[in-house]
């Protein structure tokens, strides 16, 4: 299934600046647009469920169900230094609310790499992919509950 | 006496607080180096004066799975300006995770007039400390490093196997998690790069991070750390002892723990770590999941 349509293009837009420093401030200036999940959504302590795993950061992710049935995705990252997890919390959340759930089940996780580049380390990218994963894994349930719905 | 004198640690010159690397900032024979998990960190801010040592892209090879070698830590030190006599100030985030790391790989060549800055990164911000974006860059040094040493602090796949089957003591610094092998029970998320979980036989299971106080990412004084070490997984200073994790990072913050701050004679990381020993074909694993 093809990517959904605004990740596509941020990825492609990400792609256009290879030069790693350039790249790095880019990341640091979307990571700058994090906002955290609204409390209406959640409060602290989060819920262990919605813990990303073998996240680094303590990241969380959250799903709030539109009107039209696709969800808007909210994130949490406890440890203040995790600015490459707050700058994914924001590319998923700009490029994958909205977005079908269907397709959204479906964007792999190996995208981590388009965005911040082959030079990670191991555990870092664990983490990242838990994060696409855990979206991926909760758009996945929406819409096979939408499907029983219906 | 200093306050972290007063800790009664073995070394506690590897050790220097955020007050002395404040007052070292300008000083031509200190280095100071900032070493992360996140690798965007440095780039949003980072002490005056400090470079940056990736681990990714400074520290391995770019082929091997293995560390640089001689020339390779030439080059790095001479590009960093750094000279035998120049004192390196490892600092990071995650409780010093990483800059424990890179000063394990230093002392792999010998560099030892290395320190690590207490409580990392977190603590210079949290005292409003100053940060810069200036990337420094200093004149090239004429460094001659040494042969890369990997039979004092570091242990290769034979030499655990042969540890486990003379029943030595080792330390398995992952969370209870990994160390179970639940962890690889989580089929929709990325597994650890190991086709098995578990851990290796006879290992005590001990976080690396308990040794870090939560609230400001200092170390914990030798009484908790040798409560921690000695009851809890029972190591004596006097044991010959092999730490290890996922691919030998956070192992080696708790092999900073043992042989500077506790003083154990003998203590090596297994970099391998459960990357390879969870891959390995015959090899004896403990699991409890």
């Amino acid at each position: 299934m093809a990517l959904p349509e605004k990740l596509n293009q941020t990825l492609e837009t990400l792609e256009l600046v290879p030069d790693r420093n350039e790249r790095i401030q880019l990341l640091i200036d979307i990571a700058g647009r994090f906002e955290e999940v609204p409390p209406r959504i959640a409060r602290r302590p989060f819920p262990p469920d919605h813990l990303v795993p073998a996240c680094e950061s303590q990241a969380y992710v959250f799903g709030e169900e539109r009107p039209n049935g696709t969800l808007d995705f909210h994130f949490a990252v406890e440890n203040p230094q995790g600015i490459s997890a707050k700058a994914m919390a924001v590319i998923l959340d700009e490029t994958l609310s909205g977005a079908p759930p269907e397709q959204v089940a479906e964007v792999p996780q190996d995208i981590v790499y388009r965005v911040f580049g082959r030079e990670l380390s191991m555990g870092k990218s664990m983490g990242l992919m838990s994060m696409v994963a855990m979206v991926a894994n909760m758009a996945k349930k929406h819409a096979e509950s939408r499907a029983g719905r219906s | 006496m200093s306050e972290i004198e007063s800790r009664g640690y073995v070394r506690p010159e590897v050790l220097v607080p955020t007050d002395w690397v404040a007052a070292h900032l300008d000083d031509p024979g200190v280095r100071i180096v900032e070493s992360n998990e996140d690798p965007l960190l440095y780039s949003t801010g980072h002490l005056p004066g400090a470079v940056e040592v990736d681990w990714t892209r400074d520290l391995n090879d770019p082929v091997r799975r293995d560390y640089l070698g001689r020339e390779g830590f030439q080059a790095l030190m001479r590009r960093l300006g750094v000279t035998r006599d120049t004192t390196v100030v490892f600092y990071g985030d995650r409780n010093n995770w990483w800059a424990t790391y890179a000063y394990w790989v230093f002392q792999l060549f010998g560099h030892d007039k290395a320190k690590v800055m207490d409580g990392g990164r977190i603590k210079w911000v949290n005292e409003g400390r100053p940060l810069t974006k200036d990337v420094p860059s200093y004149p090239a040094s004429d460094y001659q490093a040494d042969e890369r040493d990997d039979k004092r602090i570091r242990a290769f796949r034979d030499q655990v196997l042969h540890h486990v089957e003379g029943k030595k003591p080792l330390v398995d610094v992952r969370s209870p998690q990994e160390f179970s092998g639940e962890r690889l029970h989580m089929p929709e998320y990325p597994n650890e790069g190991a086709l098995r979980g578990g851990h290796i036989p006879g290992a005590a299971n001990i976080p690396w991070a308990k040794a870090v106080n939560p609230e400001d990412g200092t170390f914990k004084p030798a009484s908790e750390l040798r409560a921690l070490y000695e009851n809890e997984a029972r190591i004596k200073p006097e044991d010959d002892v092999i730490v290890y994790c996922r691919i030998g990072e956070r192992s080696s913050h708790t092999w900073f723990v043992l042989t500077n701050l506790l003083g154990y004679k003998q203590v090596r990381n297994y970099d391998g770590s459960w990357t390879e020993w969870g891959n390995l074909v015959g090899v004896p694993i403990e699991r409890s999941v």
